[in-house]
């Protein structure tokens, strides 16, 4: 285990500052996602035009790593094409399975602050939820 | 003075601060002796075989039942059932009690502070039934005023089932005084004890408690053995909640003759070596004595309530008076989400509960989306609470809230 220094700056900085978490008026896609077990609960807003993500943000309550993780992701997907959020989406799951190279590492960019997840399964729930969400909106689309 | 820890295995073979007891106990050497020499002197179908080993099972069996009976102080042996904790408890008298008896007219009342496996099968009951479920709401000190006890308790109040120690905030709860007024109205009354039996002594008779309900391994036996109490007359009147093997009496091809008390609520084999277990862990409460294990979680609590008072943003829930905790004690820490406090913890080597704790009503009730816990047992440490309270400092700065 390794939360003295899996909690860094990147985490603890989305976390307390996050840049999305507000309301999206224009949003045409809202979906909630929730971890029973641990009370995480977050709505994720995207407006998404012609295919790209032009805006996107979240509301609700969670820990350090559901909240960071979900800022973190708007950062990298606002601006990015549906297919282009998904692939970000797939390499982040395999970031967390352990499972990918570190190019694809590099690719994810600030969401490789949380790559220690892979060694805290009790933490996995949360940093996958704002991703999990996003992915079943994208792909109902 | 004596480091209980040398009568726990498991909390001598680590540094863990373990202060997740109301979760679940650490077990004695004793009892895991108890479970291990059953199956390697006594291990046969209890109530059975009729030859010298099987004859031995069931003694040790039925001597273990005895030992709960003095435990909670019942009257007959016959008045005590082995389930697997106190959830299968409270769900048999839901099934066979509450859908036997409950009208459509009935209430039920529990408090809004139950655990939710005292407060699902009430709202299953009420469902296929048509009986109202009423919630006696707390304080946020936790307590109940008397007016408002007396209020929700009317006589269509057919069945209160009641925590007798808040799994959350760690108060008493006035089971008593809710007791009587049940009766007085004709109801009857389940006392989930799961939280009271590690920490004081319990007596059913002199609650005049109808129905109470505990789990093996919260007080220091093993995991998958629980108690059910129920007044004779009652469980007598109860059809079986699961039928098959060892409740019966005679079985013929249009129907069967159920077993007498108490096999007719244990069907199937039985869990006779983790009763015998926790037979053990009951003679090793006995041995270390009320007194001394009151007297050491009250001093524990005690130091870990003025120590997390100390440190910038903790907020306890409940009581502001240590002696209402038992050894309980919830918190948040401002800015803080109780799993990022429980993960910091667990870092430093410190096991704490951090969630809803399966009471989400009462969490909503005191405006809290979740909480991190605390729960003492006598054989803790102040080192164990050191180390705890050194985490806790620390947490606000590692989450980047300052020094």
């Amino acid at each position: 285990m390794a939360n003295n220094t899996f909690y860094n700056e990147i985490l603890t900085d989305h976390n307390l500052h996050p840049y999305h978490k507000e309301r999206l008026q224009d949003a045409n896609l809202v979906l909630e996602g929730i971890n029973p077990s641990c009370g995480d609960d977050i709505i994720l807003q995207l407006k998404v035009e012609d295919g790209v993500i032009v805006d996107g943000t979240f509301e609700g309550d969670g820990c350090a790593i559901s909240q960071a993780s979900v800022d973190i992701m708007l950062d990298m997907v606002v601006g990015r094409t549906k297919e282009e959020a998904l692939h970000i989406a797939e390499l982040f799951h395999k970031m967390i399975e352990g499972s990918a190279s570190e190019e694809e590492i590099e690719e994810l960019e600030e969401a490789g602050a949380l790559r220690d997840i892979s060694h805290m399964p009790a933490r996995v729930k949360c940093a996958v939820l704002g991703w999990n969400t996003m992915k079943e909106m994208l792909e109902k689309v | 003075m004596r480091n209980y820890k040398e009568d726990f295995p498991l909390l001598m073979d680590t540094d863990l601060a373990y202060l997740d007891n109301a979760a679940t106990a650490q077990r004695p050497q004793a009892v895991l002796d108890a479970v291990q020499d059953f199956y390697l002197k006594s291990n046969a179908n209890p109530l059975r075989g009729l030859y010298d080993l099987a004859v031995d099972a069931t003694d040790r069996y039925e001597a273990a039942r005895d030992r709960v009976r003095r435990f909670i102080n019942a009257e007959k042996t016959e008045e005590i059932i082995f389930t697997r904790n106190t959830t299968e408890s409270i769900n048999l008298v839901a099934y066979s009690w509450g859908l036997t008896n409950l009208k459509p007219c009935d209430e039920i009342l529990i408090t809004i502070a139950e655990h939710h496996s005292n407060l699902l099968p009430w709202q299953m009951a009420a469902r296929q039934t048509g009986a109202t479920l009423k919630y006696l709401d707390c304080e946020p000190d936790g307590s109940y005023p008397p007016e408002r006890i007396a209020e929700m308790i009317t006589p269509q109040t057919k069945l209160a089932a009641i925590g007798h120690v808040s799994n959350v905030l760690g108060c008493v709860n006035p089971v008593e005084d809710i007791i009587s007024r049940v009766h007085a109205n004709g109801g009857i009354v389940l006392v989930d004890a799961a939280q009271s039996t590690p920490h004081m002594s319990v007596d059913v008779q002199s609650l005049d408690a109808d129905f109470l309900a505990f789990s093996g391994h919260k007080v220091y036996g093993p995991m998958g053995i629980g108690v059910l109490y129920g007044k004779e007359h009652l469980l007598k009147e109860m059809p079986p909640f699961l039928s098959g093997g060892e409740m019966i009496s005679y079985v013929r091809r249009d129907g069967a003759v159920y077993a007498e008390l108490p096999h007719k609520f244990e069907a199937g084999t039985v869990n006779a070596a983790d009763a015998v277990g926790l037979s053990a862990a009951l003679d090793y409460i006995e041995e270390i004595g009320w007194d001394t294990i009151q007297k050491r979680e009250e001093e524990l609590t005690k130091y870990a309530f003025e120590g997390m008072m100390a440190v910038k943003g903790v907020h306890i829930l409940g009581s502001t008076d240590y002696r209402q905790h038992h050894g309980i004690l919830s918190f948040t820490l401002d800015q803080v989400h109780p799993h990022d406090i429980a993960a910091i913890l667990a870092d430093d080597h410190v096991a704490v509960r951090a969630g809803h704790h399966c009471a989400q009503p009462l969490l909503t009730h005191l405006g809290v989306r979740s909480s991190a816990r605390v729960s003492l047992a006598f054989y803790n440490t102040k080192e164990d609470i050191d180390r705890f309270l050194n985490s806790l400092e620390s947490i606000r700065r590692k989450m980047g809230l300052g020094e």
